[in-house]
């Protein structure tokens, strides 16, 4: 039997750099195969080829043994193959529905059409009501939409570009679920992630990448995590080193009874949050996306405005009046889960970016007039201090790759060594070897004696870095507890039994 | 009776211009293109109507010339804002002053001599009486542009070809990652845009006026610009605020001419009516807040795909 897909030579040059070089590797029917490798090693640029949104320089494409040109999107569907991106590319003001009719190439009746995919969606447990729009949608459920879409088509292939960035636990089981039932049907699949245990549970194939060149294809059960990784970055990968007997110091940011107005229609606010943070404590906070933290992080960084004054202290000090200026100014500084558009300008150079949050902490402005070069100096540090991936302190901040924006942003963050820093996702889409580094940084910013809130989906994440952790659900904050005394089931069971209920109010729609 | 017989003709005179130019400038504005150039692709497809009018009597003849010409001056549009990415804004607005430019220069040897306005579409004994006169006593255009609401309202709403319209509106980056080609379909639609202008700037010399006057649209295609607005990009809401500014239009008209209660208001006012309205409209869109404002995504920026 004849490899569904072969790849032999492919290479793809931009101008100053060469994004895959001579990259072969075949995937079999029914085989799960992880594409591997850091922000950059060329892995989107590569499966972009194989579903014809680029063309390879050279090298040869082969499906099911004969050589085949994918001149775009179209002809792969034609193929078989189907593509889940991982920036949806859905159309927020239509139905799903609509957006699934837009990803078909065949003109079917729309009651035909959405008779198939109550079809699909009850085979693989993938619910959603087709009327609805999408804009309200949870992320998990614009997933299904994408997945749906692709099932339709009856792949032989399908290709899912870093899938569960953005799940819960329970939604990446049942994604495995639908994955494994797609595979044992015959349907290959090829998969991105920087998950490397979703790959050992998952993956039949790894095969690595690393600065467009392949490194390795091996079995990932054979392989340890570590292993893997260290291959993805070509060095050793470097524990978090954790000062010995350490101790806490005195409370630094005391959060009481933080409540704010719901704003819009799809926008869960915070219902009387309270919590401590000590001097060198990192304190964590985990939850199934959309239950509060959006409101929780901008209610904290002062983004929406509170009350009272005293629900949110530093030092003891008020800062709950006090504007995102003010409070940076207090030592509260704090990162958006969203990178582009809302923890940074895209139109701006790094440059000016820095001057937008770090201006009164470093001195960037006298008189109004702004010190470009102290700017230019500070994001130079960044840039070499956190490795990130840019020609220089001009480099528009749009112009990075999501990673390497996200650590230029908990760069230009921590190096302000604010005493009190709030971050959202801080490695979210950031490789294995950055992740660590921004640890790293996190964990000797708390050594420094700063108070450290995150606020992320990655269980795993949390439970390496926090030494406190509590669970948010549905803007209620539970009991913290240390970080030790907590198994990842009973996290997963405070996130899932309000992940049950918020499933059940979404499938009736309101 | 006789003068609310009058009013009402009139008001279907005034709005059916401003209705045929709005509903192809909310095709445009659907797949994502702001075209400020309606004032000036009416002004052109204007005087190609006069033109062709002058020379053979043919009215149909001359609808077809105002939208060839206007589609010619869209490609323009289209050319600059499409293939080279072009503001829109300012090509759009140039390609207003173009049009009041190029008219005028062309019509320049045809000022102060008539044509004839364009028959009825039905016989004269379907609108003998007073009441199926309001029905059938109006030349083609005025049906062309009810037909062309519903139309156009199924085409966006019942058709693959109109979601796929309005999905390149909504979100290039995702169309094109899908595999549509975003500078095709908004070709297309400015294209269509740019003929429904120039029909709707053939009909002054035809319905309204029946001589050549520069800038006779008077301002006409900046009210459709704002109508879509008004609309909320809905083809039926369009018809009703056509009509509505229509009225106000005719208002003005007879607060102008002096006499009669209506002349309280300022003929100044009047004229101001419907962007004020405009203007209301968005204000309440904005308190509304809704997911969906309707105004499409992607209105007026340049695509350009990101690899």
């Amino acid at each position: 039997m004849p490899h569904r897909l072969e790849l032999t030579g492919i290479t793809k040059a931009f101008p100053g750099v060469l994004a895959n070089d001579n990259v072969s590797f075949s995937v079999r029917p029914g085989e799960i195969h992880a594409l591997l490798g850091e922000n950059g090693a060329g892995k989107s640029t590569l499966v972009k080829m194989i579903y014809g949104i680029m063309q390879p320089d050279a090298g040869e494409i082969r499906w099911d043994g004969a050589p085949v040109v994918v001149a775009n999107p179209k002809a792969a569907r034609k193929l078989g193959i189907g593509m889940v991106f991982q920036h949806f590319s859905l159309f927020e003001a239509l139905t799903v529905l609509e957006n699934i009719a837009l990803g078909m190439d065949a003109k079917i009746p729309s009651r035909e059409l959405e008779a198939r995919i109550r079809e699909v969606m009850t085979k693989y447990g993938l619910l959603l009501d087709p009327h609805r729009t999408v804009a309200t949608l949870s992320v998990g459920e614009r997933q299904r939409i994408e997945i749906v879409r692709a099932l339709l088509l009856d792949p032989k292939l399908l290709i899912m570009d870093e899938p569960t960035s953005v799940l819960t636990p329970q939604e990446v089981a049942q994604l495995f679920e639908v994955l494994r039932k797609l595979a044992a049907q015959g349907c290959s699949i090829l998969y991105i992630s920087h998950k490397l245990h979703e790959i050992k549970a998952l993956c039949d194939t790894a095969t690595i990448l690393r600065g467009g060149k392949l490194v390795d294809t091996c079995d990932p059960t054979q392989e340890t995590s570590r292993s893997m990784a260290e291959k993805m970055i070509g060095a050793g990968l470097k524990d978090i080193v954790r000062a010995e007997g350490r101790s806490m110091g005195l409370p630094k940011l005391v959060v009481s009874r933080l409540s704010t107005k719901k704003t819009g229609h799809f926008e869960v606010p915070v219902d009387s949050i309270s919590f401590t943070v000590r001097a060198g404590e990192i304190f964590g906070i985990a939850g199934v996306a959309g239950n509060g933290q959006n409101a929780l992080l901008d209610a904290l960084s002062g983004e929406i405005l509170g009350d009272d004054k005293d629900a949110i202290t530093i030092d003891g000090y008020g800062i709950g009046l006090l504007d995102t200026t003010g409070r940076r100014k207090r030592g509260l500084c704090a990162v958006p889960e969203e990178r582009n558009g809302h923890a940074a300008v895209g139109d701006f150079s790094l440059s000016d970016n820095s001057i937008l949050t770090a201006r009164d902490r470093l001195g960037m402005v006298m008189m109004g007039l702004i010190n470009s070069g102290a700017a230019r100096t500070y994001t130079g540090k960044v840039i070499a201090d956190f490795a990130v991936k840019a020609l220089g302190p001009s480099s528009m901040a749009g112009s990075l790759s999501g990673g390497n924006l996200q650590k230029y942003i908990m760069g230009r963050e921590i190096l302000q060594k604010p005493s009190v820093l709030v971050v959202s996702q801080p490695t979210w889409g950031v490789d294995a070897g950055a992740a660590a580094a921004i640890h790293q940084a996190l964990v000797d910013l708390a050594a420094a004696g700063s108070a450290i809130v995150v606020i992320s989906q990655d269980l795993d994440e949390l439970r390496a870095l926090c030494d406190t952790l509590a669970v948010v659900n549905m803007g209620q904050l539970s009991p913290a507890r240390p970080v030790a005394e907590v198994s990842i089931e009973e996290i997963g069971l405070l996130m899932g039994g309000v992940h049950g209920a918020t499933e059940a109010s979404h499938a009736i729609p309101a | 009776m006789d003068l609310m017989l009058a009013i009402l003709i009139t008001v279907v005179g005034a709005s059916t211009p401003i209705l045929i130019a709005a509903l192809g400038e909310l095709v445009v504005e659907r797949s994502g293109v702001l075209n400020l150039g309606v004032e000036g692709m009416m002004l052109i497809g204007a005087i190609a109507g006069f033109v062709v009018q002058f020379h053979t009597g043919n009215s149909y003849l001359a609808l077809l010339a105002g939208a060839g010409a206007g589609v010619c001056a869209s490609l323009i549009f289209g050319f600059l804002t499409l293939s080279l990415s072009a503001n829109q804004t300012a090509t759009g607005l140039a390609l207003t002053i173009f049009g009041t430019g190029f008219s005028a220069l062309a019509g320049s040897s045809y000022s102060a001599r008539p044509v004839t306005l364009m028959r009825p579409l039905f016989p004269a004994e379907f609108a003998a009486s007073p009441f199926t006169k309001v029905l059938f006593g109006y030349s083609f255009p005025v049906y062309f542009a009810f037909i062309m609401v519903a139309a156009i309202w199924y085409f966006l709403h019942r058709t693959r070809a109109g979601l796929i319209l309005r999905a390149v509106g909504e979100n290039d980056q995702s169309a094109h990652s899908i595999g549509y080609s975003v500078i095709g379909v908004r070709y297309m639609a400015v294209m269509f845009g740019g003929a429904m202008a120039g029909i709707a700037g053939a009909c002054f010399p035809l319905l309204l006026t029946p001589q050549w006057a520069e800038r006779m649209t008077a301002g006409r295609g900046w009210i459709a610009v704002a109508l879509v607005v008004f609309a909320s990009w809905k083809p039926f809401r369009l018809l009703a605020g056509a009509y509505l500014f229509g009225l106000v239009m005719t208002m003005e008209l007879y607060a102008k001419a002096g006499g009669g209660p209506l002349s309280v208001i300022p003929s100044e006012l009047w004229a101001a009516l419907p962007y004020l309205a405009t203007v209301a409209v968005l204000v309440l869109i904005s308190i509304r807040r809704d997911a969906s404002t309707n105004a499409p995504a992607c209105l007026g920026k340049p695509f350009l795909p990101s690899n």
